[in-house]
């Protein structure tokens, strides 16, 4: 028999990061694929209606449920409002939670707001988010269909053991109408710093909302583009099958690959001598700088990152650059001090852990 | 990508606003940092939210404005579930439970037409066998928030008799 248990309320380690060195197909341009679904219960309010009472109810019940998927393994469950700010903060720098999630309007965390994520951290869900149940399945590099997969077989499991709202016209139910239908939203996480540096991005975006696809910054709605990183997802959830929206996802952002390789060539053949010194230039501050704000340090990852790509620098690795963008956000540099940091212990924090896990990694010398 | 380029500083195409996005540039062989604000940005296409589409509540309004009201005839003033204003849906584009979609049916068909350019779903087929004692803790809940607004409406006779089928309802269980 498969083990189902659910652990309530581990410590909090290096969950959910696994997919950092998983093999996936362009990781030097794809940084990571998700496939999120969101669900309601039938007979409750939506997650900003719902009286904390109805709340604790729905969370009990998709507990039991959970207990008893097959597909979700062995897995663990937080529960907002058992971690301190600071925990919750590290599961937003990880991409496992929303700010909804973790904080109401009063910066408390909403009573039965809670995370599960199976065993292997490929698959998790929020509960008692905007939506009752954020179903979500997270992948390395550019794996779509993969993520869907898994993602579609753990919604079909959740709906036998709950009643999904669900209407003939409008599909599945959701608080926002944006999200109604499917309930369906694929983003992928990717770097285009040859599109930005040769100024086609603006072309490209332009284009890609055309085609129904839209983009976000590092964290999701409403955040700002930093390191050159893009979230691009499907804008639109109703109307289409879930295949569909996959599929024409993954042939966009095909295609966007392709077009940041060919911006990258052109730079290389274009301006050698000016992308080389950007490179190092960025190599140079992340490795000797002794303070620095985390935008600062994106925008100079995203020039070594580019530059290790090109195999203008022989290291670090891919999986290192990323590995740091996620360690050097604060709630991970305060967990590593087991302190609070104010914004300027915080930067020389970041400096000093950027230049230690550069030098870890072989460094880079010609 | 220079050294120190932290901190709060203002647009530098307009001088006006707060700087939030930093874009990198390539003019003439020279490399480039530029500070703008978000309105300065999408004007260059770099944009710090989604940049496509107004905002929901704005599309409702504007729908509501040139809709003639017979196109929402079927529609409910409010849902008959949780209490949900038509007005307030709105204004906010947010529903307050899943009932909502059938008290809002009409708006919600124009709504969605404009978003998502459809109002069919073509997804997951579902259908619900997650069974009897799912529907009756449902109808519980259906009940006591009804017994609830009866309250509050001074509805007692209304109340008087939600309050005795919740009682049999739960005794069935």
């Amino acid at each position: 028999m498969t083990d189902t248990s659910l652990h309530e309320q581990p410590e909090l380690n290096g969950q959910g990061l696994e997919w950092l060195d998983e093999p996936g197909s362009d990781r030097e341009i794809v940084l990571s694929t998700r496939v999120r679904l969101a669900r309601n219960i039938q007979g409750y309010p939506f997650g900003a209606r719902a009286s904390g009472e109805e709340r604790e109810r729905l969370l009990a019940r998709a507990r039991e449920a959970l207990s008893d998927a097959d597909v979700l393994g062995p897995a663990d469950l937080w529960q907002m409002t058992g971690l301190d700010a600071s925990e919750r903060t590290l599961l937003l720098e990880r991409h496992l939670v929303s700010r909804e999630l973790i904080a109401d309007a009063e910066g408390h965390p909403p009573r039965g707001a809670a995370l599960t994520l199976s065993r292997d951290r490929s698959l998790g869900l929020m509960i008692n988010e905007e939506d009752h149940l954020r179903l979500q399945a997270l992948r390395g590099g550019f794996q779509l269909t993969r993520a869907w997969q898994d993602v579609d077989q753990l919604d079909e499991e959740i709906g036998l053991r709950l009643p999904y709202a669900y209407h003939h016209e409008f599909g599945f139910l959701t608080s926002c109408p944006t999200n109604v239908g499917t309930g369906l939203r694929a983003s992928v996480l990717i770097h285009l710093p040859g599109l930005v540096l040769t100024k086609q991005i603006q072309k490209i975006l332009e284009g890609m909302g055309q085609l129904g696809l839209t983009y976000r910054g590092l964290y999701g709605e409403g955040s700002r583009i930093v390191g050159n990183f893009f979230q691009v997802s499907n804008q639109t959830t109703l109307g289409k099958t879930e295949e569909d929206l996959i599929d024409q996802l993954e042939g966009l952002v095909g295609r966007v690959i392709g077009y940041e390789k060919k911006a990258r060539s052109v730079l290389l053949r274009e301006a050698p001598s000016v992308l080389e010194d950007k490179v190092w230039r960025a190599y140079g501050i992340l490795s000797s700088a002794r303070s620095l704000p985390f935008e600062e340090m994106m925008n100079l990852l995203s020039g070594i990152r580019l530059g290790v790509s090109l195999k203008l620098l022989k290291g670090p690795r891919v999986e290192t650059i990323s590995r740091i963008s996620i360690h050097a956000q604060t709630a991970h540099l305060e967990r590593a001090a087991r302190r609070r940091l104010d914004e300027t212990d915080a930067d020389v924090f970041r400096a000093t852990y950027v230049r230690e896990a550069l030098s870890g990694d072989g460094g880079s010398t010609d | 990508m220079e050294p120190g380029e932290s901190g709060a500083m203002n647009c530098e195409h307009c001088g006006e606003h707060e700087a939030e996005i930093t874009l990198t540039e390539i003019e003439d062989d020279e490399v480039r940092t530029v500070h703008l604000c978000s309105t300065c940005a999408a004007l260059k296409g770099v944009g710090s939210g989604s940049p496509s589409g107004p905002p929901i509540a704005d599309l409702l309004a504007h729908l509501g404005a040139s809709a003639p009201d017979s196109d929402f005839a079927g529609d409910s003033d409010s849902c008959d579930y949780c209490g949900t204003r038509a007005r307030e849906f709105r204004r906010t584009g947010r529903l307050g439970c899943p009932q909502c979609y059938a008290s809002f049916a009409g708006q919600l068909r124009a709504l969605l037409r404009r978003v998502h350019g459809a109002s069919q779903h073509m997804g997951k087929v579902y259908v619900s066998s997650a069974v009897d004692i799912d529907d009756a803790e449902a109808k519980i809940t259906t009940l006591r928030r009804r017994l609830e607004r009866a309250v509050e409406i001074e509805d007692f006779e209304s109340a008087a008799e939600l309050r005795d089928q919740i009682h049999a309802l739960s005794g069935a269980r």
